[in-house]
């Protein structure tokens, strides 16, 4: 069967590289899967997780925002930020969470939208660590 | 002739120098294996942006985007690279002198050449020769993050736009090992990716966008400006680090080389001296049995 070759890149190094038979991204515009002999797409992807199959194996991961493209069974994710879900630190993420949370709160000199996407990123690190880091 | 004495004090001079070079050799390259580090994980991802990028040029059109837009050149903006600190060889010397020659090559065509330098070296440098500056960004290069590639991005970008400039140049040092730098001139506007070999270009790919190719370009194409830049910013401290060590090692055996030479010339003066008393004595002593 044909395959997909996956890359994950973040600015901190290639987090993923290898072949696939499926991947679930949470775009921008709503989740969505790439099977081997996708059309070419190019896609914004959201802070969420991201889910591949290979061979019947699953791999659970954290994606903090960023770009997605297919080309010729091909998929290059461009991360901002990304990690493997059993390497998620629960601990920092509930951390920044309850920091953001109060930074948040305060309303005034506050970088909103900064504040607002790192609380977003700490919510989804906590989801996945809880969802998928045991399977 | 020298004495004894002023040798010795020449000996513990050298001595003292080297223990220092030694010292900034081993700070350099523990500052190397870390920007070294940063360097070699942002590569792929830099890489890759540029894959994307030469992508959605093939399927897109220029007009999609500001800072995609070719334009008759007039004005070139060139951004030279070098380090805050010196005693790092002919690091800085280097990429000056490339800049100067790269320089007076786009006046000769007629252009208008505007310069931004980054660390002080280069700014000091044109500001020695009266050359004005555009803009100027020093102090960053111990503790280079994302957010110093952003304001550059930002401000080049921003001129770009109001077509202050037609086309811009980054100069820098590229990181080849530990032992090889090279001066790099590349284009970083207008942005023109490399197409990538395997696609026909003939037949442009026609992309799915989500949610739309403007709002993708909208926030790619800053992104991967600000990306090339923190890049060059990165290969540029990592061979400046290289260069460093590299110098002080240098400088580290020659002064060793140098202690060995003045270690022999002043055993040679001792035993001169040694071997004058004994004529002295042994002829006071011949005249004495008289």
């Amino acid at each position: 069967m044909e395959k997909l070759s996956l890359d994950i890149v973040t600015p901190h190094g290639t987090l993923f590289s290898g072949e696939v038979d499926e991947v679930a991204v949470a775009g921008a515009e709503g989740d969505f899967g790439v099977l081997p002999g996708h059309a070419p797409l190019i896609a914004i992807v959201r802070i969420g997780a991201l889910i591949t199959r290979a061979d019947g194996q699953h791999g659970y991961f954290f994606v903090g925002g960023g770009y997605a493209e297919v080309i010729s069974d091909k998929m290059i994710i461009l991360a901002e930020s990304a990690e493997k879900a059993e390497d998620i630190n629960v601990e920092r993420a509930m951390e920044r969470k309850k920091r953001t949370e109060e930074l948040l709160a305060r309303k005034e000199g506050v970088d909103f939208t900064r504040a607002q996407a790192a609380l977003e990123r700490a919510i989804a690190r906590i989801q996945i660590a809880k969802e998928f880091a045991h399977k | 002739m020298a004495t004894l004495r002023d040798i010795k004090r020449r000996i513990k001079a050298v001595k003292n120098t080297s223990q220092i070079t030694k010292a900034m050799k081993m700070v350099a390259a523990a500052k190397l294996r870390k920007a070294q580090g940063r360097m070699l994980e942002l590569r792929p991802y830099s890489d890759k942006i540029y894959e994307v990028l030469g992508n959605l040029s093939t399927a897109g059109d220029s007009s999609a985007h500001p800072l995609l837009a070719k334009r008759e050149r007039k004005a070139v903006e060139v951004l030279v690279l070098t380090s805050d600190r010196g005693l790092c060889g002919a690091f800085n010397s280097n990429i000056l002198k490339a800049a100067t020659a790269f320089i007076n090559r786009l006046k000769q065509e007629g252009l208008e050449v505007n310069i931004s330098a980054v660390g002080r070296k280069a700014r000091d440098y044109y500001k020695r020769r009266d050359i004005p500056l555009r803009n100027s960004i020093t102090g960053i290069s111990g503790k280079l993050d994302y957010g110093h590639a952003k304001q550059i991005a930002s401000d080049i970008s921003e001129n770009y736009i109001r077509e202050i400039f037609d086309e811009v140049y980054l100069v820098y040092n590229e990181f080849k090992s530990v032992i090889s730098q090279q001066v790099n001139i590349v284009k970083l506007l207008p942005f023109e990716p490399e197409k990538r070999e395997e696609l026909p270009s003939e037949n442009p790919v026609s992309y799915i966008f989500e949610p739309s190719a403007a709002g993708l370009y909208t926030t790619l194409i800053p992104k991967a400006a600000e990306i090339r830049i923190f890049r060059a910013l990165l290969e540029s401290q990592t061979s400046e680090e290289a260069s460093r060590m590299t110098a002080m090692e240098n400088a580290s055996k020659n002064a060793e080389e140098m202690i060995q030479r003045m270690t022999l010339v002043a055993n040679k003066v001792r035993q001169a001296t040694i071997t004058r008393e004994l004529m002295d004595i042994v002829g006071g002593v011949e005249a004495l049995k008289k």
